[in-house]
């Protein structure tokens, strides 16, 4: 089981967004350096614990958060 | 000394402003969006924050179509020069400042058809004639929503459905009514709404910034300037993504810090308190002035159908002697001349002498405005 998922995006505009949505929720997550395994669009990415997968994609659904992908990581 | 030029742009700022530029530049120093460590990061939260809060504001749907420009003058080419085509026709009215001006000019010189709704001799704008004017054909319609030289309130919601009968996207230079009169782009109908950040929404100069409705296609829109946006850096094209298809370089921090703090106050205070002390500064102005002999005041005479921005003539007088005069030796400060708005004048029917321009703000008080009133009658009568 991974540790960790990564949320990339297509501008850091969109990062925001998703990141002050998340703590609105509650979650545990953290910005950072888009790991470099993943082309992104992007510098920043979402880290976030990958067991709270669902809650985080609800959230970013819900808010209607655009972003380029999810991904497993670490 | 008594600080009446808020229509050029709004003294003294809140404290909360300035704090907030210091803090930037102490606190949240990094470039946003083109770094990941904790500086980047604080700088991009705060520039995110102040689209949400513009975003609030002025009822954006969607936090990322609210665009940072420089200024409103900026968005305003932004706006024109990235949508209007050569063939295009756009229709503005007879009482517009030069930064509406001086790019329809030059758009029209490139093939694009300017027609101009012609103003009554108080800034009014008659929505017949309007409606003659905005025909099938046309692409766009720009307006400002009150005069920098009369004060003079158009009709904005009325001037959009029109524009939208006529299939055509409604652009609102709001320089001088932005924190000043409350505006929803979504209840007004506006497509695209071009703002200052150092007039009535009490943030410095140096920024400002077009929102975009929904019912533009950005993909329509052609960026004024192309570079780096810290997004997609893989590409040498442009990114389609708002905002940073029309945000390439990086942005003024510091003046977004201090724009956010300024809308962060006009929204503690609500607009609608600001436009109710503003509306009795007006009414005492226009009142006072109007009262003195031999002064002609221009704009409507209700003062519900102004800002409060004032502009007078003095028989005999010429504006730049009564400018000076206020300014030496009653400390009022004004500002005089053509208002960087020839076309407004020349409605007025103030070109080229142009006129006297007392404009309160959110922070002047009734005792200034009453001062202000005294020396204006010192100044015309001796």
């Amino acid at each position: 089981m991974n540790e960790y998922g990564v949320v990339l995006f297509h501008t850091t505009s969109s990062a925001m967004r998703a990141e002050k949505t998340l703590l609105r929720q509650g979650l545990t997550i953290k910005m950072i350096p888009t790991p470099r395994e993943f082309s992104s669009d992007c510098g920043l990415a979402l880290r976030f614990d990958w067991s709270q997968l669902a809650a985080v994609s609800e959230g970013l659904t819900a808010a209607n958060v655009e972003i380029a992908g999810v991904h497993p990581w670490g | 000394m008594i600080y009446l030029d808020h229509a050029a742009t709004s003294w003294p700022k809140p404290p909360a402003v300035i704090r907030a530029m210091a803090d930037f530049c102490d606190h949240a120093g990094g470039n946003p969006g083109r770094s990941g460590h904790r500086l980047s990061l604080a700088a991009a939260r705060i520039v995110y924050d102040a689209r949400e809060l513009l975003a609030e504001l002025f009822g954006v749907p969607d936090p990322l179509r609210v665009i940072f420009t420089a200024n409103a003058t900026h968005a305003i080419n932004l706006a024109l020069r990235g949508l209007l085509r050569p063939g295009d026709r756009v229709v503005t009215t007879g009482i517009e400042h030069n930064a509406v001006m001086r790019p329809l000019r030059a758009l029209e010189a490139q093939g694009v058809r300017l027609s101009v709704i012609p103003c009554a001799a108080d800034g009014t704008l008659d929505l017949h004639e309007a409606s003659a004017v905005i025909t099938r054909d046309t692409r766009l319609v720009v307006m400002n929503h009150a005069s920098n030289v009369s004060g003079t309130i158009l009709p904005a919601a009325a001037v959009a459905r029109l524009a939208h009968a006529a299939g055509a996207w409604f652009l609102l230079d709001a320089a001088q009514t932005a924190g000043v009169l409350p505006i929803d782009i979504q209840a007004l109908g506006i497509d695209l709404l071009a703002f200052t950040g150092h007039k009535g929404l009490q943030g410095p100069p140096g920024i400002g910034g077009l929102a975009i409705g929904d019912s533009v296609d950005t993909a329509l829109i052609e960026p004024l300037v192309r570079g780096g946006t810290g997004s997609r850096s893989e590409f040498e094209i442009q990114p389609e993504d708002c905002p940073d298809k029309f945000e390439s370089g990086t942005p003024n921090g510091v003046g977004i810090a201090g724009l956010r703090a300024g809308v962060r106050w006009l929204l503690d205070h609500g607009v609608e308190a600001i436009r109710d002390h503003e509306f009795e500064l007006t009414r005492t102005l226009h009142e006072g002035i109007s009262n003195i002999p031999g002064v002609t005041v221009y704009g409507p005479q209700d003062a519900a159908r102004r800002t409060a921005t004032v502009s007078f003539t003095a028989a005999g007088r010429s504006v730049s002697e009564i400018g000076l005069r206020l300014d030496d030796e009653f400390d009022v400060l004004c500002r005089v001349g053509l208002h960087c708005a020839p076309a407004a004048h020349r409605s007025l029917g103030t070109f080229p002498g142009g006129t006297v321009r007392l404009a309160a703000g959110a922070m002047t008080t009734l005792d200034e405005i009453q001062a202000a009133l005294a020396a204006v009658g010192h100044v015309v009568q001796s």
